[in-house]
């Protein structure tokens, strides 16, 4: 009689407590953005209550995004990649001189920096790795490399403008799609860069290496793991995405020498608010992308508010100590 | 016959705790190649023109000041990226109250100062309390002084009075001024960590800061006093370079790269980057050497944009030349 009654009560508040376990483990990030994405459709019903003005915010978030996932890599292996900036403000000034305002150079153009994107991440690793100069000075020594670089190379000013077909991946859309309206190509690139790095991160080996690295060094180089090539990979995959990303972000903006100014610390901030553990051992592809779209929206949110574009910047400094204390008081709360 | 033991004692004692650095060979080697290069590509003023001599070193003040702060927080296994907005904060400010008129020096400095003691103990604060990684910290407080500077000035503002040039300007006899407070600083900073409690404290925080905390130091309070020396010493920085440009833009600090380039002083000074050892003689060594490499590159008419490629590469060499020995993998 009572063996019959009492596991009913029971069951149910077993799956109340299951749901809410399953609410509490869903990242902070999500709830956050939604947040926030509700009080700018609330501010401005036309621009983010619509399919159209979604797909626009979502062409602006992309290319941050890119840059997010490429710096989650380095940030997870326990280093800081700074270079981020640089390399944008590098695609930008050394392409406009490249393309030479002729279509077809667009191609060659694009593979040159894909080179260059691999050179920057592959010194950056070896450095790290075979001169143990701490990351943030090898990258802060790389970030005046590469834009000191590209300024020479373009003597000080942007050469001629970026074509049509370049900016495509950024600014472009793909037109009448049934139910979105038209999707913007920085939305597909990133789809494809998230399903890649998802899987890479998730699914491989290699993904495991970089936490188990990002971890304990010492630990994962005992049991195997070649930690010097795994980080150089890592710094590659951060430049390669970078380049990307600058591309697309090319796309819509001008060409001027300050695009990529402090992209960097909004890289890192993105994943700081997509939960990764700087110092490493965590991260999460689709809580970085979070992310970033979260803090893209703050900024939007800050313009409709009719703050001064400087304050992004304390904003931006509040955000990530913010996140980074919270993190590590929540995380100390649990040792 | 004792009185000469005694001084013998004390000389001996004083050298063995100043004890002069390798990195001293190395900033003689530099100044005798710069000194050639110059010879043979230019002019050859650095070997035959003392001015130059005095130059290399006034440009180094600015510099020279700040990396005794960056020195200390290194030691104590910490790091400030917000030595350079801390710099442009105070430039602008101190020119914005001053607005060039001698009466309100009086009124600029401790308020100047009292802004930099804030910027320390935010720093020191967010990373002792609230457990930030200090370079997340310090580059977190750099972004919030910038987004606040950027915000409120955009050009030159105000300016310094005649008075207040004397900082940048003037002379003791043949010295200048400059090169009086850089020395200054330097002893002081030289006397706060070999001498005093602080700094032995801040030593042992630097080497292991459960070590510190268990053996009864009060390790927060030290990294927080630490911090907020760091950023006094930025001001003083700010301070001369604001009386050397006669008035403030929000752009000279990140313009100067003076957070970089205090942290690669320190290092190649031979200043631990995982804190615990080194001191502030060896950093002045690492400091000179940039002056001189500045001016080298001044001298030789080389490319701003290639200078600053140049700078990028020798200061992760110079960094490199140090780490490369290190058994721990870097991260």
């Amino acid at each position: 009689m009572t063996a019959s009654t009492v596991p009913a009560p029971g069951r149910l508040s077993n799956t109340l407590q299951n749901t809410w376990g399953w609410i509490k483990k869903i990242p902070p990030v999500y709830p956050v953005f939604i947040i926030i994405f509700l009080i700018l459709g609330f501010l401005n019903p036309v621009k983010y209550q619509s399919m159209n003005g979604i797909m626009t915010f979502l062409r602006t978030a992309s290319p941050l995004a890119v840059l997010a996932i490429g710096e989650m890599f380095v940030l997870a292996i326990g280093g800081f990649d700074l270079t981020v900036g640089a390399i944008v403000t590098f695609v930008v000034l050394v392409s406009s001189k490249l393309l030479a305002n002729d279509p077809a150079n667009a191609l060659p153009a694009i593979m040159i920096m894909l080179g260059f994107g691999v050179l920057i991440g592959l010194v950056n690793g070896l450095v790290v790795s075979y001169l143990k100069v701490p990351s943030f000075i090898t990258t802060l020594g790389m970030m005046l490399l590469v834009r000191g670089g590209a300024l020479y190379y373009v003597g000080g000013a942007p050469q001629g403008y970026l074509t049509d077909n370049w900016r495509a991946f950024g600014r472009n859309y793909i037109e009448n799609v049934p139910i979105f309206g038209r999707v913007p190509y920085a939305l597909i690139i990133i789809i494809v860069i998230a399903i890649f790095s998802y899987i890479l991160f998730n699914r491989t080996n290699f993904g495991k290496q970089i936490l188990a690295v990002g971890d304990n060094v010492l630990a994962s180089q005992l049991s195997g793991v070649r930690v010097r090539l795994v980080r150089v990979i890592t710094f590659i995959l951060c430049s390669v995405f970078a380049i990307i990303g600058g591309i697309m972000i090319g796309g819509y903006g001008g060409v001027n020498v300050t695009i990529g100014e402090g992209l960097e610390m909004q890289a890192i901030a993105a994943c700081v608010v997509g939960g990764v553990l700087l110092g490493g051992g965590k991260g999460s592809v689709p809580n970085v992308i979070f992310g970033a779209f979260t803090l893209q929206a703050i900024v939007n949110l800050l313009n409709i508010l009719g703050l001064p574009k400087p304050y992004t910047d304390v904003v931006q400094g509040l955000i990530i100590i913010g996140a980074v204390a919270y993190v590590g008081l929540t995380s100390q709360k649990k040792q | 016959m004792t009185s000469t033991t005694v001084s013998d004692n004390w000389f001996r004692r004083t050298t063995r705790s100043v004890h002069i650095p390798t990195i001293y060979v190395f900033l003689i080697a530099t100044f005798l190649i710069s000194g050639l290069l110059d010879q043979f590509f230019s002019d050859g003023q650095i070997l035959s023109n003392p001015a130059i001599m005095l130059n290399i070193i006034v440009r180094s003040v600015a510099l020279g000041i700040v990396a005794v702060g960056q020195t200390m927080v290194i030691i104590g296994a910490s790091i400030d990226l917000s030595v350079a907005y801390t710099i442009s904060i105070t430039a602008v400010m101190s020119s914005y109250i001053m607005q060039g008129d001698t009466a309100k020096v009086p009124i600029a400095i401790p308020a100047v100062l009292g802004i930099g003691v804030l910027i320390g103990l935010a720093n020191g604060l967010t990373i002792t309390k609230l457990k930030v990684n200090p370079f997340i910290a310090t580059l977190g407080i750099s972004l919030i002084i910038k987004g606040i500077i950027n915000a409120t000035f955009s050009n030159y503002t105000g300016s310094v009075p005649k008075s207040f040039e004397f900082f940048g300007y003037g002379t003791l006899g043949p010295i200048p001024v400059s090169i009086i407070i850089l020395l200054l600083v330097y002893i002081a900073g030289w006397f706060l960590l070999a001498r005093t409690k602080f700094g032995s404290h801040l030593y042992a925080v630097g080497g292991n800061s459960e070590v510190a905390r268990l053996s009864g130091v009060r390790t927060d309070r030290v990294l927080i006093g630490a911090h907020v020396l760091c950023s006094m010493t930025a001001v003083i920085s700010g301070f001369f370079l604001v009386s050397l440009m006669r008035s403030g833009a929000p752009w000279v600090g990140p313009n100067g790269l003076y957070d970089l380039e205090s942290i690669a002083t320190t290092v190649i000074g031979g200043t631990a980057l995982s804190g615990g050892k080194g001191g502030v003689w060896g950093t002045l060594a690492g400091v000179l050497i940039f002056g001189i490499l500045d001016t080298t590159f001044n001298q030789l008419g080389v490319n701003p944009y290639l200078k600053m490629v140049l700078r990028g590469a020798i200061i992760v060499l110079a960094v490199a030349s140090y780490t490369i020995r290190s058994k721990k993998e870097a991260a």
